[in-house]
C-alpha cells in the first residue's frame, strides 16, 4: 500500500536516515532510471541525508532500479574536478545502481579529458549549468561539450533550475536556464542527447516545437517541475509531444522523489499505462 | 492495491486548501478544470474539498483586490457548487478587507447559506487593525480564517500586498479565539522562516499545500509546530499534495497523528457539523 509506512518512526529516529518523501511505491510498475538524482549538500539551504546509501534506498522503495546521479555542490564549483573525484569515489560501491554523472565545464582547462575521463569510469551523462557559469545563448563552448558527449555517445544533461524562484536564498541570483539555450544546443546540429531537468510546460513546448523533428528527437525532459490536475499539464503535454519525449526525474535529494510518481497515477489510465511502458525501458 | 483504490489511502481526507473556477473568471475551461479537480479528488480519495472562488479570478477585478461585486459573485458561484457537490465541497466565503464594511456583510450574508470558513487572500497586509473586525465576524460565526500567506516577505511582489508569518503571528495573537490556517507552506518563498515564526502561536495551523514538495520541508513543520498544527491541502497542484500526502507516511507520526492532519485537525477548527459522516473532533 503507497499508505504504508517502510520505516517506523522509530527507526527512522534510530537510523537518521528516512524523511518525508522516503515512501514505498508498492505495486507500481518498475521505473528503469530516475535521472535527476544528486548526493552532496546545497549552498542555501539544509537538505536531509544526500548521501548514496539513502538513495539507493530510496529507489527501492520507489520501485526505480537505477539512478543517474550528480553532486550538486560541483554546480556551484568553479571547477568541478573535485567534485566529480569526490562522486566517482562515493558511487563506487554502488555501481550498477548508482551511474555517475559528472559536470564538466567547457573552456576550463582540461575539460575534454574530465569529459574522457568521466566516460571511461562509468557515466552515461554528463552534466553542465550554463546559467552558473555565465554562459549566454548560443555560447560556443557549449557546442564544443555537445560535440564531444556526442562523441563519447553519452548524453548532456541540463538543469532547469534547482528551487523555485521565489524562495531563493538573497546571493542566489543565478537565472533559470532559458528554453533559448537549450534550442542553440539542439539546432547546432551536434546529434548530441539533451536531457532536459526541471523545466515547466510552457518551457517544453517552447523547446520542442522550435526545433525541427530530427532536432527534437534527441531532446528529453523529466516531468519533476510539470503539473498534474486539475490543469492536467503532464496529460497534454503527453498526449501532444508523445511518451517518448520523457524520462524519469525526481530531483532527489533537493525535492520529493513522490512527486513525479504521483502525477503518473493521476493521469488518465491509457496515458499512464503507455508513459509507464516507456519509462519502464 | 486495487486499482481502484484511492491513492491516498482510505481513511478520511480533508483538503483544507481548494479552489475552483466558475462561469465569469474569463477561463473557457473553467467547468473542465473543476470537473478535473472533482476527479482527481476522487481518485486521491479526498473526503471534503474546502474551497474558495477568488472573485472573478481577474477577468473583472484583480485576484488580490476583488471588488464587491466580483466578491459576490464568486462566493455565489462556490455556493453553488457546494449545493451541486454536496457531499464533497464546502465553501470559504472569500472577502477583500479594504471595504470593511462590506466584507462584514458578505461574510454574514454567506455563513447562512452554508460557508465553513473565511477565505482571505493579499489585498491588506494582515497585520493591519483594519482587519480586526473581518476577524471577529469570523468569531463570530466561528468559522477558522484561511489566509494566503508568502513565506518570507523580503520584498514587495506585484498584484498582492502580502503578508508573511510573522504578519499573521501578529493577527492571531490579537485574535486567540480565532484558528487561522497559514496557507500553502509550499506555495512560495522560505517556509523556514515561516516555521520559526509561528513556532509559539498555537492559533496557527500550518497548511501543507502548494506546489513545493521541497524534501525536508515537512519534517521541519512537523518539528515546529507539532502534528497537531498541521493540515493537509493541495491548494491548485493536486499532484504536489498526494505527494506530500505519500511523504506524510514517513516523518514519525503514528496513526492517531497521522489521523489529524488529513481530517481531524481540521474537524477541530471548523464549525460543528461542516463535515456531515465525519464525527466531530472537539478541542482537548
Amino acid at each position: 500500500m503507497p499508505n504504508e509506512p517502510v520505516i517506523t518512526a522509530a527507526a527512522a529516529s534510530h537510523t537518521g536516515a528516512a524523511q518525508a518523501g522516503d515512501t514505498q511505491a508498492g505495486d507500481t510498475p518498475r521505473i528503469a532510471r530516475d535521472v535527476n538524482t544528486f548526493i552532496g549538500g546545497y549552498p542555501w539551504r539544509h537538505i536531509p541525508h544526500p548521501e548514496p546509501d539513502v538513495l539507493v534506498r530510496v529507489l527501492a522503495r520507489e520501485g526505480v532500479r537505477s539512478a543517474w546521479v550528480g553532486h550538486l555542490p560541483s554546480a556551484f564549483h568553479r571547477d568541478p574536478s573535485h567534485g566529480n573525484a569526490q562522486l566517482l569515489a562515493a558511487l563506487e560501491p554502488h555501481r550498477g545502481t548508482l551511474h555517475p554523472v559528472p559536470a564538466v565545464r567547457p573552456g576550463w582547462p582540461g575539460w575534454r579529458s574530465a569529459l574522457r575521463d568521466g566516460v571511461a569510469r562509468g557515466a552515461p551523462a554528463i552534466r553542465a549549468y550554463p546559467q552558473l557559469w555565465n554562459m549566454g545563448v548560443g555560447d560556443a563552448q557549449l557546442v564544443r561539450l555537445a560535440e564531444g558527449c556526442a562523441e563519447e555517445g553519452v548524453a548532456l544533461l541540463l538543469t532547469t533550475r534547482f528551487e523555485d524562484l521565489r524562495q531563493r536564498h538573497v546571493l542566489d541570483t543565478a537565472a533559470d536556464l532559458s528554453a533559448a539555450h537549450v534550442r542553440a544546443i539542439a539546432r547546432a546540429g551536434t546529434g548530441a542527447r539533451l536531457v532536459v531537468t526541471a523545466a515547466g510546460r510552457e518551457f517544453i513546448e517552447e523547446v520542442h516545437w522550435g526545433l525541427t523533428p530530427a532536432e527534437r528527437a534527441l531532446v528529453t525532459y523529466d516531468f519533476s517541475w510539470v503539473w498534474g490536475p486539475p490543469t492536467d499539464e503532464l496529460a497534454s503535454l503527453v498526449r501532444t509531444l508523445g511518451p517518448e519525449a520523457f524520462v524519469y526525474g525526481t530531483m532527489w535529494p533537493l525535492r520529493l522523489t513522490q512527486g513525479p510518481r504521483a502525477n503518473l497515477e493521476l493521469l488518465p489510465d491509457a496515458l499512464r499505462a503507455s508513459m509507464l511502458a516507456h519509462l519502464a525501458m | 492495491m486495487s486499482p481502484d483504490a484511492p491513492l491516498g489511502g482510505t481513511g478520511p481526507l480533508i483538503d483544507v486548501h481548494a479552489h475552483f473556477f466558475q462561469a465569469g473568471c474569463g477561463r473557457h475551461d473553467w467547468d473542465a478544470l473543476n470537473t478535473s479537480r472533482l476527479r482527481g479528488g476522487a481518485r486521491i480519495g479526498i473526503t471534503w474539498h474546502v474551497a474558495s472562488v477568488l472573485g472573478s479570478w481577474g477577468a473583472t477585478s484583480p485576484v488580490y483586490f476583488q471588488s464587491p461585486r466580483d466578491t459576490a459573485a464568486g462566493n455565489d458561484a462556490m455556493l453553488a457548487l457546494q449545493r451541486g457537490h454536496a457531499g464533497v465541497v464546502r465553501s470559504y466565503v472569500a472577502v477583500n478587507p479594504n471595504d470593511t464594511a462590506a466584507a462584514c456583510i458578505e461574510i454574514d450574508r454567506c455563513v447562512p447559506l452554508g460557508a465553513v470558513g473565511l477565505k482571505l487572500a493579499a489585498a491588506r497586509r494582515c497585520d493591519d487593525p483594519l482587519l480586526d473586525p473581518v476577524i471577529e465576524r469570523a468569531r463570530h460565526h466561528g468559522l477558522p480564517v484561511l489566509h494566503h500567506i508568502w513565506q518570507h516577505r523580503t520584498r514587495h511582489w506585484p498584484s498582492q500586498d502580502i503578508s508573511d508569518g510573522a504578519d499573521l503571528a501578529v493577527l492571531a495573537q490579537r485574535h486567540p479565539a480565532v484558528s487561522f490556517i497559514l496557507a500553502h507552506i509550499g506555495g512560495g518563498g522560505d517556509y523556514a522562516h515561516t516555521f520559526a515564526a509561528v513556532r509559539d502561536v498555537p492559533n496557527i495551523f500550518l497548511d501543507l499545500s502548494g506546489s513545493g514538495t521541497d524534501r525536508g520541508m515537512l519534517d521541519d513543520a512537523l518539528q515546529a509546530v507539532g502534528p497537531r498544527r498541521l493540515l493537509w491541502g493541495a491548494d491548485i497542484t493536486l499532484c504536489t499534495g498526494l505527494a506530500k500526502l505519500w511523504a506524510l507516511e514517513a516523518v514519525g507520526l503514528d496513526d492517531a497523528q497521522l489521523a489529524g492532519v488529513r481530517w481531524a485537525n481540521a474537524a477541530r477548527i471548523f464549525p460543528s457539523g461542516a463535515f456531515p459522516g465525519l464525527p466531530d473532533v472537539p478541542d482537548a
